[in-house]
């Protein structure tokens, strides 16, 4: 309560505290309620915190743990922003994700025993967001040339890729030295490299550099602001002359290419191969987190931050406090709303003043 | 390929064509009905899980099927209402909440099934069913359409429902109003709050009706993140039936004899892997956007929260 | 028979006061006109009358008993119908589905008594509407009367109507003027809201001036007969600009002179958002005229409809700037599209392009503008084919469009001014090199033509949507009318401003022709067209059905004749 006092006294202007403020108050308020719930169901919520704080950042291992789960959120989160600063839904992450994580990781042990391993590495990323970019390129054409909504396409081709993605490691890829269907895997030295003795693998930087640049591309530059002009109004990007088609189909494709790069890290850092029905269903996951940091990609580094830490947590909390994983899901959902929340309320306060 | 035209094998496609159909039947109606009136729900996925949660529990602890399916139902219609609050009333976006509330809700469901049954997943025993007189008899058909749960009757006698509501009463006007030009219906004195407050409560009451019979009837348990989906699919459906409920209907159907498939075709015997006849109705969908793509087939004002006096 | 009265009632907005202590009385069997300018309060008044609004203080009293009108349902119960400038009828259903809207939602639609209503009305308005056509298959006339019936569709009570001709033609305007004339000797009252002083006379039995929120007042029906029209016009003006407005009326017959006069200084209008940049810099230099009149000369000719015009030299002996012959576009269900559309324009002439709202105005702007295909025929530009030129394309060669929807399309709301000025050269330099953009550079040449333009804003980065109307036309116009501008087409240029950005703006087109720009102004108001323009082309579905010359020698003759091409009789 006191926090939302907070917020009617001080005027929030367009400050950087008043943006931390504006952050901090749903937090807070997200891991209050989230708490509450937790001490109806007899859980201590203070217990679980400490719990997941520990686990998730304050241990080597599992900061290392944090920091690897973060590279293929923020690749991903890299993507969505493209996709929605210009105005397309992309809801289609997971089958993008999943179809270039088979393909790089079918590919990666074949190409690795005619070419040098940073060569099969780099093959195998462009093949990914290749694969990704394929993928969405059918409800990108269909959005661009007749206007159908690509909630309904991308959605189908999600749930296309999937199921494909399975056939594939099944029917196709299978390794036939295991029980269980799944890839031939890369051995772990030839994936990708570890950073200064950790455990961390190099793809989180790769994820930190793209989110930088795709920042940066939203912001100083032509084609970026194109893309904002297109997703904030349509009309207005058909009136200035805009291709809207070519930009709307290269909004997918550079958004699915980068949620594919995802999927190809993914494999190449972490699995060095795909099981067969193996879905993190990171697609959806991550619209929270680009929202909680209204497309901003350097916020997006901190939320992806605070949720791989709460999901790396979440998953040791789930023995030792008796709190499910998937806890975490309770939490991101109550920041979402509160956050959601806050900003109205903080946009009629404004609007009332300026009467 | 004589096999497949055994009648265990047809019996089986059938029977399980209705027991997966009717979640997506319910939640593609319920959705339909949000999309009408402008409201974009994707949170319905959330609602389902829900339903499937409260429903369960309700059959579970009180023994009654029945009260399971109204438990469900109003599950999920209290999920809709949060989706009201923020979205009709205070003009979210749709999208956002709707996702974070499906988040919500699989996060929370997990919790509470885990606070309650810990990891064990214990089962209701089969819910009853109504063979149809007469109907019931037909080889095969009747086996396989007419020996089920009432509530997949209602579903389908809920299609006739909405579909006379839609065309013949003062509450369909005001549903296509809301969705088609708000302040039409705000100027004839019809609040377009109030009516789409009404449509997203009915699409979480159908959804959740969706969701307990997921969970009483087609699987006899809960799981966590049991719905899989089939909100999504629902929000498709819808979609691409624009206003009509025959359509979901259809759709529903093709669906359901997919997901239905794979296991049939284990009971005759083929090895067909699950995952290619799980692509057929998506791929199939797929095919007709391409083939009949045409401009956008959605209300105007949908998605778009309305405040009296502007615009 | 009905009496519906305001007593003192006041309504505020964020910095204004919009009804100010405002008492007034509507009786049953009379045509009562509100009068006034933009911005006067008429449409907060019927926004109070008909729910959408409530007032801060005062009372509304129907036959004599206080209401509490909170809700356009409670408004309708109380037997008040409200017909608003914009159509509001949902464009999928059919039209008895729309008058049909807002029954009990329990209910099974009950068609057969909706009918017997519809023939009913259409007896009393002397319509002939199909009650089973989709909306959008009637005229916007026809919508309009839909719209009226359903107004008057629980009782033939009260009925108010907002600007109700501006989407008319004349003949729709007489039309509707007899239909409201039926009406009042049926014993309804009727409540007509305009800002033309020649609708007010022809339509009204009583007429009620608002000025700045109040009521300035009244002309009530013996006085309307006993005075000839020159008095009733003084005494109107009187009422709307206070003493002393009457006697610059009188100089409307002079030509150019009075219009020639500066526009006055945006600062002097209370109504604009108080979002001064540093200290108001006045356009030019202020009115020359002595008497402190509260506004000048020129805007009480506009009132009055009757308008000299502009009239410049154009040389039509050299060759057009741009030529376009029997230009032709695809278009949706429901538009209007080109046919066989040719034309000359040259450099320094103002072509005024009127008609009927939705007879192809659009697509005409569009296809000029590069935004929109040509299905045939061919544009050239100074002698060079640029049929199939994008719209950067067509800009570079110095082709401007100012749409008609400002925030629809022709801005982005939430984006600053300082982008939305640059909005149609994304990627070109100055301002962006090998893709990257400049920003300071961006924001220092916006700074410069806020200045310029004087626009009323905070700042160069504020959001252009929080601007008021006028300024955010300033912008546009900014944007449009530069220094390499050799084609502009205008669609609409005043719609909507209140009359200070309204005289605004034609100044400028009227500096951009004397510049030698070669102008197309496309409007639905006549009389704004009569007054700038030097020839007047009229468009009735989707053709050029004619251009009317509007020299210095034509006059009244060119109102009339375009008068009659707007309702599709011969060409001219």
């Amino acid at each position: 309560m006191t926090q939302l006092r907070v917020a009617g006294r001080t005027r929030i202007a367009d400050g950087p505290a008043a943006a931390v403020l504006r952050v901090l108050i749903p937090v807070v308020l997200a891991l209050v309620v989230g708490g509450m719930v937790l001490w109806a169901l007899g859980k201590n919520p203070l217990d679980y915190y400490g719990y997941v704080i520990e686990r998730g950042l304050m241990r080597r291992s599992g900061l290392q743990e944090t920091f690897t789960r973060m590279a293929p959120l923020l690749l991903i989160a890299a993507g969505l922003i493209v996709a929605f600063r210009a105005g397309i839904w992309n809801l289609g992450g997971d089958g993008q994700f999943l179809l270039a994580a088979v393909i790089s990781a079918a590919l990666a042990p074949v190409l690795i025993g005619v070419l040098p391993r940073a060569a099969t590495l780099v093959l195998c990323m462009a093949a990914g967001a290749l694969v990704g970019a394929l993928w969405s390129l059918l409800p990108a054409m269909l959005k661009a040339r007749y206007g159908v909504n690509e909630i309904v396409t991308t959605l189908m081709m999600s749930f296309l890729g999937v199921s494909l993605s399975n056939v594939l490691i099944k029917l196709a890829f299978f390794d036939p030295d295991t029980t269980v269907p799944q890839t031939r895997s890369l051995p772990v030295d030839e994936r990708l490299p570890r950073l200064f003795g950790t455990t961390v693998h190099g793809g989180v930087l790769i994820a930190v550099v793209v989110l930088v640049l795709v920042h940066l591309l939203m912001t100083r530059t032509a084609f970026g602001l194109k893309l904002q002009v297109l997703g904030a109004n349509r009309a207005a990007a058909i009136h200035a002359g805009e291709r809207v088609g070519r930009l709307t189909v290269l909004a997918f494709v550079l958004s699915a290419g980068l949620i594919g790069l995802a999927g190809a890290v993914e494999v190449l850092g972490v699995w060095g191969t795909v099981r067969a029905d193996w879905n993190p269903a990171y697609g959806l996951l991550v619209v929270p987190l680009v929202f909680l940091a209204r497309l901003n990609g350097y916020a997006v580094i901190g939320f992806t931050l605070f949720f791989s830490a709460l999901m790396v947590g979440g998953e040791s909390a789930a023995h030792r406090v008796g709190v499910p994983q998937n806890y975490v899901l309770v939490l991101v959902s109550l920041l979402l709303i509160f956050l959601a929340l806050v900003e109205y309320l903080d946009q009629s306060r404004r609007k009332r003043q300026a009467a | 390929m004589n096999a497949l035209l055994t009648e265990p094998f047809l019996v089986s496609l059938l029977y399980g064509a209705v027991t997966a159909g009717v979640p997506l039947l319910l939640a593609g109606l319920g959705e339909q009905m949000s999309e009408k009136a402008g409201v974009l729900n994707v949170g319905i996925e959330g609602m389902m899980l829900f339903g499937a949660y409260a429903g369960f529990v309700a059959a579970w602890y009180a023994g009654s099927f029945w009260l399971g399916f109204l438990a469900g139902a109003i599950g999920g219609a209290a999920v809709a209402f949060i989706v009201l609050l923020l979205c009709i009333r205070r003009g979210l976006n749709q999208i956002v909440v709707g996702i974070a509330v499906t988040m919500g809700f699989q996060g929370l469901t997990s919790l509470l099934h885990f606070v309650q049954f810990s990891r064990t997943y214990p089962r209701l025993a089969a819910a009853p069913v109504l063979a149809l007189p007469g109907l019931s008899r037909i080889p095969i058909l009747g086996k396989g359409l007419f020996d089920h749960s009432p509530l997949v009757y209602l579903s389908v006698l809920l299609v006739i429902a909405l579909t006379w509501v839609y065309r013949a009463t003062y509450l369909g006007l005001s549903l296509e109003a809301a969705g088609n030009k708000p302040s039409a219906l705000d100027a004839a004195g019809v609040d377009v709050i109030r009516t789409r407050s009404f449509a997203v409560l009915c699409t979480g009451f159908l959804a959740g009706l969706g969701g307990a019979y997921m969970a009483i009837v087609g699987a006899g348990l809960f799981v966590p993140f049991m719905t899989g989906g089939a909100g999504f699919i629902g929000i498709v459906l819808a979609m691409l039936a624009r206003g009509r409920p025959v359509w979901v209907l259809v759709g529903a159907a093709l669906f359901g004899v997919s997901l239905a498939m794979t296991t049939a075709l284990q009971v005759a015997g083929l090895n067909v892997p699950t995952d290619v006849v799980q692509m057929l109705p998506f791929a199939a969908v797929m095919v007709v956007l391409v083939l009949f793509a045409r401009h956008s087939m959605l209300p105007p004002a949908l998605g778009l929260p309305y405040v009296r006096g502007e615009r | 028979m009905v009496d519906a009265s305001l007593r003192q009632v006041t309504k505020r907005f964020p910095g204004i006061v919009a009804l100010d202590d405002v008492s007034l009385t509507f009786r049953g069997g009379e045509i009562h006109v509100l009068l006034g300018e933009n911005g006067a309060g008429k449409s907060t008044l019927m926004g109070l009358l008909a729910g959408m609004l409530k007032p801060d203080a005062g009372v509304i009293a129907i036959d004599g008993e206080p209401v509490t009108i909170d809700s356009p349902r409670r408004s309708m119960d109380l037997g008040i119908g409200a017909v608003f400038q914009q159509l509001l009828l949902v464009p999928s259903l059919t039209v008895i589905e729309n008058l049909m809207l807002g029954g009990p939602w329990w209910q099974p639609l009950k068609r057969a008594a909706a009918l017997r209503r519809f023939g009913e009305l259409a007896t009393v308005l002397a319509t002939r509407i199909d009650p089973d056509a989709p909306v959008t298959a009637l005229s916007l006339g026809e919508q309009q009367q839909v719209e009226i019936m359903r107004a008057l569709w629980r009782e033939e009570k009260m009925l108010l109507l907002d600007e109700p001709t501006s989407m008319l033609t004349p003949q729709g305007v007489e039309d509707l003027g007899r239909m409201l004339r039926r009406l009042r000797d049926k014993g309804v009252a009727l409540i007509l809201i305009t800002h033309k002083l020649l609708e007010a006379y022809e339509f009204g039995d009583r007429i009620s001036v608002l000025r700045q929120g109040r009521l300035a007042g009244e002309i009530d029906p013996q006085r309307m007969q006993s005075l000839s029209e020159s008095e009733r016009t003084a005494e109107v003006l009187r009422l709307m600009f206070g003493a002393g407005a009457h006697a610059d009326a009188r100089t409307n017959d002079a030509a150019p002179a009075p219009l020639g006069a500066p526009a006055p200084a945006e600062a002097s209008t209370p109504l604009e958002a108080p979002t001064p940049l540093g200290p108001p810099t006045p356009l030019e230099a202020p009115a020359p005229l002595g008497a402190p009149a509260p506004l000048e000369a020129p805007d009480l000719a506009a009132l009055t409809g009757r308008k000299a015009h502009r009239a410049r030299p154009v040389d039509r002996r050299q060759p057009p700037m741009l030529r376009a012959s029997a230009l032709a576009t695809a278009g949706d269900v429901g538009e209007a599209s080109l046919r066989e559309v040719s034309f000359d324009l040259w450099p320094g002439e103002v072509l005024g392009i009127a008609g009927v709202d939705g007879n192809g105005q659009k697509h005409l702007a569009e296809v000029l503008a590069g935004q929109r295909a040509a299905a045939r025929g061919r544009i050239s530009l100074a002698g060079r084919d640029i049929t199939r030129g994008r719209v950067p394309d067509r800009r570079r060669l110095g082709i401007r469009y100012v749409t008609d929807e400002r925030l629809g399309e022709g801005t982005v709301a939430t984006f600053s001014v300082a982008i939305n000025l640059v909005l149609k050269e994304i990627g070109t330099l100055p301002y962006w090199r090998h893709g990257l953009t400049d920003w300071n550079l961006i924001q220092e040449s916006a700074r410069e033509k806020i200045r310029a333009h004087d626009i009323r804003t905070p700042s160069e980065r504020t959001p252009v949507g929080k601007l008021s109307g006028g300024n955010i036309q300033k912008v546009l116009l900014a944007r449009e009318l530069g220094a390499e501008a050799r084609v502009a087409i205008l669609n609409k240029p005043t719609y909507g401003l209140d009359l200070q950005n309204q005289r605004l703006a034609l100044e400028r087109i009227d500096a951009a022709a004397k510049r030698g720009v070669a102008l197309m102004v496309i409007s639905t108001d006549l009389d704004e067209l009569l007054e700038i323009s030097d020839r007047i082309g009229v468009m009735y579905q989707g053709r050029l059905a004619g251009i009317v010359d509007n020299g210095l020698s034509t006059g009244a003759d060119a109102e009339r004749k375009v008068a009659a091409l707007m309702t599709g009789a011969a060409a001219a």
